[in-house]
């Protein structure tokens, strides 16, 4: 059991290392952003095998948080490539 | 209240009175009010004198040692007559003097306070007060200096002689502070019975140095005579009172009153000697130059100091040699000279004044011919002027005789000797005699000659006006004809000053056929022929540089205090944040390393846990992400790496068991992030320029020492627990104490809530913070462009 988890764990470290060279090198916005998205994801992947291998349900609430916030992340970084802005706010009609 | 504390009260009393008086009463003269202060003082002084009431205590703040404890022996009595009977004067004559629009009241209160300082330097016997009375001198003396403060020179004149005196007043405090500590007492006189014990002193020469900077300072000793001239800008009753007759001779009062305890080291009477003898040569020698009226003078008051310094000087030669009544004969010729010099010096001031007044100006050059055009003040300024000179029969005579057969006694001691005997007498002769010169070139210039090329109708001064100067000369003749009056006011001085009894004193006018006499009737021959010769031999002066003077290295030490201050504000404090942090860190890098220095580097015993795979595989990932921070080529890149840092740093906490850490870590992580990234689009488009920050060795230096020694402490630290851990003590009871299973959040609301409690407040501040910040600036902005449209 535990040699599985770890060796999942290995997998996925090395996917991240791929994500972070996607990251540091990728030509454009987006590929950073994409590798960025797939890096949290993997992030949570991670710390789910962590709990298993530490035996603990406590880190549930990490992995959600991590869901959110990569979502989140992702989708403000798509509209400020899109718009400009990630919050619309026109400072001189206010 | 005693009878001395009240009379030195009287002034300070009068100080705060008299602007009131001034306020609701514009038709008679302040000065009357301010008239019956130093006559009240006087009367009250010779009735304690009297009544035997001189020592008395007055506690103030005993607990620090500062106590109103005032002693009234010989020398203090005698400048207690000084101060008020010339106060007295000096105040008669302002009232005719000061024209009625000027700012009296203002006037009167800075005289009072300088008079009521001044009985306090002279009466204090605890040396507290003395120091506090000390200042008080120095910031009257300021105050009366820049009395017409709309002019430059004033102002100029009086800061001046405030740096130079309170350099000296904060030597002083040091010097007594010293002394303090040595007796362990703040009594001058039982200093005085302890002067064997201040001798052996290790302290004993920086408690002199103190005491005789301070000593030199107020009393314009070379070459801190320069404030003295410049303090010429006050009105003229004021530098015949405080620049002729008493603040200036507080300096030769520390001296007499510290000659029983110092005098007993021969670097001294050295000291004391021949700074005395320089200051009397060089002031002397400058005085001939001068031409300003009131410069004449004031060189000359430099020079009179001088003369008193040597002789206490040489009456200090009675202290060291135990027994040497040769020697006292010198102490006497100084209490005798404080008061000649007061009295000739004061009325010769007066007259200066009176001559401003009435011709417009005060110039050597357009002045000429006046004994016609004012035969009363001829009269009193002739005798006053040979009087200084040393002319028989006034009081000046008398002094100078006795002070140049002490000078020739001096080769009686075993500490003069050769060349220091020979060099002192010709300091003192040459001195003498440049005294002679500047004194009947003085009258010469003034009073004789064609008639004076001034503007004004030139007439004889109102009576009033000459009154006070009259009443001064009078004291000069009678005191000249008859000195022996004043032999039981300087025998008591004297024995004050040496703490000895002197014996019976006789002075004379004739002593026989002796050198002093034979030098006396030298220098008035030669001085006589060079006065006549002046034009001949003036461009003498012209050789000193003006370079040379002591000025100029002050006023160049002025500039170059501003321009180091200047240069230090524009290199470090407004060099920006850059060299700001090099010194921060560079002193942290220092002081850690100079502690680490002080003892081997002593690691402790580690209880090290195994280390893992991924924290490992972590630690490498953030060491990447950390070096791709500072070798980035954009900005973005590096607010990328950073949030990759503040995610591994949560993985961190995934690996350690810290849920909760970990949880806040990556919102602040994420939020962070959008911060920074928010930041960056605002950024204006041309500094948007993006470039790899520049490689500085500098920096690279410190930041690597930071580095380092912060680690070595961090291991060495970790090597060294002196104490459990108090964990246990919140696993135990974080269930039956607090009721909750979360020991992070039950620390964070319970056990420690107020942590917590201005944690949030702080997150409220910046918020506030935030919040004002982004609408001030918008409103400005807004405004801004509407101006523009």
């Amino acid at each position: 059991m535990t040699i599985v988890v770890i060796i999942a764990l290995i997998i996925v470290a090395v996917s991240m290392l791929g994500f972070l060279y996607r990251a540091i090198k990728g030509p454009s916005v987006a590929d950073r952003v994409v590798a960025l998205d797939a890096l949290g994801i993997s992030l949570m992947a991670i710390i789910a095998l962590f709990s298993i291998l530490l035996n603990t349900t406590h880190y549930i609430g990490i992995i959600m948080l991590l869901a959110i916030l990569s979502f989140l992340g992702t989708a403000s970084f798509a509209k400020f490539m899109d718009r400009g802005e990630i919050i619309e706010y026109d400072r001189h009609n206010h | 209240m005693s009878l001395l504390h009240t009379a030195v009260s009287l002034p300070f009393i009068g100080a705060m009175l008299i602007p009131a008086i001034y306020y609701y009463n514009k038709r008679i003269h302040p000065g009357y009010f301010a008239l019956i202060i130093p006559i009240a003082a006087a009367i009250l002084f010779i009735l304690a004198q009297l009544n035997n009431q001189i020592n008395q205590t007055l506690n103030w703040m005993p607990h620090i040692g500062l106590n109103l404890n005032f002693r009234m022996d010989g020398i203090s009595l005698l400048f207690c007559m000084l101060i008020t009977i010339i106060g007295a004067l000096v105040i008669f004559y302002s009232i005719h003097y000061l024209n009625k629009r000027e700012q009296l009241g203002h006037f009167y209160t800075y005289l009072l306070l300088f008079m009521g300082a001044m009985l306090g330097v002279v009466l204090s016997d605890n040396v507290l007060a003395l120091y506090l009375f000390w200042e008080l001198t120095s910031i009257s003396s300021f105050l009366l200096i820049a009395f017409w403060n709309h002019k430059q020179k004033s102002l100029e004149g009086a800061l001046k002689s405030m740096l130079i005196t309170v350099l000296g007043g904060l030597m002083l405090l040091g010097g007594l502070l010293t002394l303090v500590t040595i007796t362990n007492t703040f009594s001058l006189h039982e200093m005085v019975s302890k002067s064997d014990v201040i001798i052996q002193s290790p302290l004993f020469t920086t408690a002199m140095v103190f005491i005789l900077l301070a000593a030199f300072t107020k009393s314009a000793q070379f070459p801190f005579h320069i404030w003295l001239p410049d303090a010429m800008e006050a009105p003229t009753p004021v530098s015949a009172y405080l620049h002729s007759a008493t603040m200036v001779k507080a300096g030769v009062y520390l001296i007499a009153r510290f000659t029983p305890i110092f005098a007993l080291s021969a670097s001294w009477i050295y000291i004391v000697t021949f700074v005395g003898a320089l200051t009397l040569f060089w002031a002397s020698f400058n005085a001939v130059k001068q031409q300003d009226l009131k410069g004449v003078l004031a060189y000359s008051t430099v020079s009179q100091l001088g003369l008193m310094m040597t002789l206490l000087g040489i009456g200090g030669l009675g202290v060291y040699h135990d027994h040497q009544p040769l020697f006292y004969a010198a102490v006497a010729a100084c209490t005798f000279h404080i008061f000649n010099h007061a009295s000739f010096k004061g009325a010769l001031f007066m007259i200066v004044g009176i001559i401003d007044h009435e011709t417009g100006t005060r110039d050597l050059r357009k002045l000429s011919g006046l004994i016609q055009l004012m035969p009363v003040t001829f009269t009193a300024a002739i005798i006053s002027a040979l009087s200084m000179a040393g002319v028989p029969p006034f009081n000046g005579f008398l002094s100078k005789e006795m002070f140049l057969s002490s000078m020739f006694d001096i080769s009686e001691s075993n500490i003069f000797n050769g060349p220091s005997v020979v060099l002192l007498l010709a300091l003192v002769i040459i001195g003498s005699l440049f005294t002679f010169i500047y004194s009947v070139k003085f009258i010469k210039d003034v009073f004789f000659g064609h008639s004076p090329a001034v503007d004004k109708q030139v007439h004889e001064a109102p009576l009033f006006l000459l009154l006070s100067p009259l009443v001064m000369v009078a004291v000069v003749v009678i005191t000249g004809l008859f000195p022996n009056i004043l032999t039981g006011l300087i025998e008591s001085a004297s024995y004050a000053v040496l703490n000895k009894d002197i014996g019976h004193l006789h002075i004379s006018h004739w002593h026989g056929i002796n050198p002093a006499l034979i030098t006396t009737l030298l220098i008035f021959a030669i001085g006589t022929a060079l006065v006549f010769a002046y034009k001949y031999w003036h461009s003498v002066y012209l050789l000193q540089r003006p370079n040379w003077t002591f000025n100029y290295v002050y006023q160049k030490g002025l500039t170059a205090v501003e321009s180091i201050s200047y240069h230090i504000n524009n290199t470090i404090i407004a060099s920006g944040i850059r060299k700001h942090l090099i010194i921060i860190f560079t002193a942290l890098i220092v002081m850690t390393a100079v502690f680490l220095a002080q003892s081997p580097l002593n690691f402790g015993d580690w209880q090290l846990s195994e280390v893992r795979l991924f924290e490992l595989i972590l630690v490498v990932l953030i060491l990447i992400a950390t070096y791709m921070i500072i070798v980035a080529q954009s900005r973005i890149f590096s607010i990328i790496m950073l949030s990759a840092i503040g995610y591994s740093v949560g993985l961190f906490f995934v690996f350690f068991n810290a849920p909760d850490l970990a949880l806040t870590q990556l919102t602040i992580e994420t939020i962070s992030t959008a911060l920074f990234l928010m930041c960056f689009y605002h950024l204006p488009k041309l500094s948007r320029y993006e470039e790899t920050i520049k490689f500085r060795l500098t920096n690279a230096v410190i930041s690597v020492g930071v580095g380092l020694v912060v680690t070595i402490i961090a291991l060495i630290a970790y090597g060294h627990r002196f104490s459990p851990s108090i964990a246990e003590y919140y696993i135990k009871n974080v269930y039956e104490l607090a009721a909750g299973k979360n020991m992070v959040n039950v620390i964070l609301v319970d056990f420690r809530g107020f942590d917590t409690l201005f944690e949030s407040t702080v997150l409220g501040i910046a918020g506030i913070g935030i919040y004002t910040l982004i609408k001030l600036r918008d409103k400005k902005e807004v405004e801004h462009e509407q101006t523009e449209k």
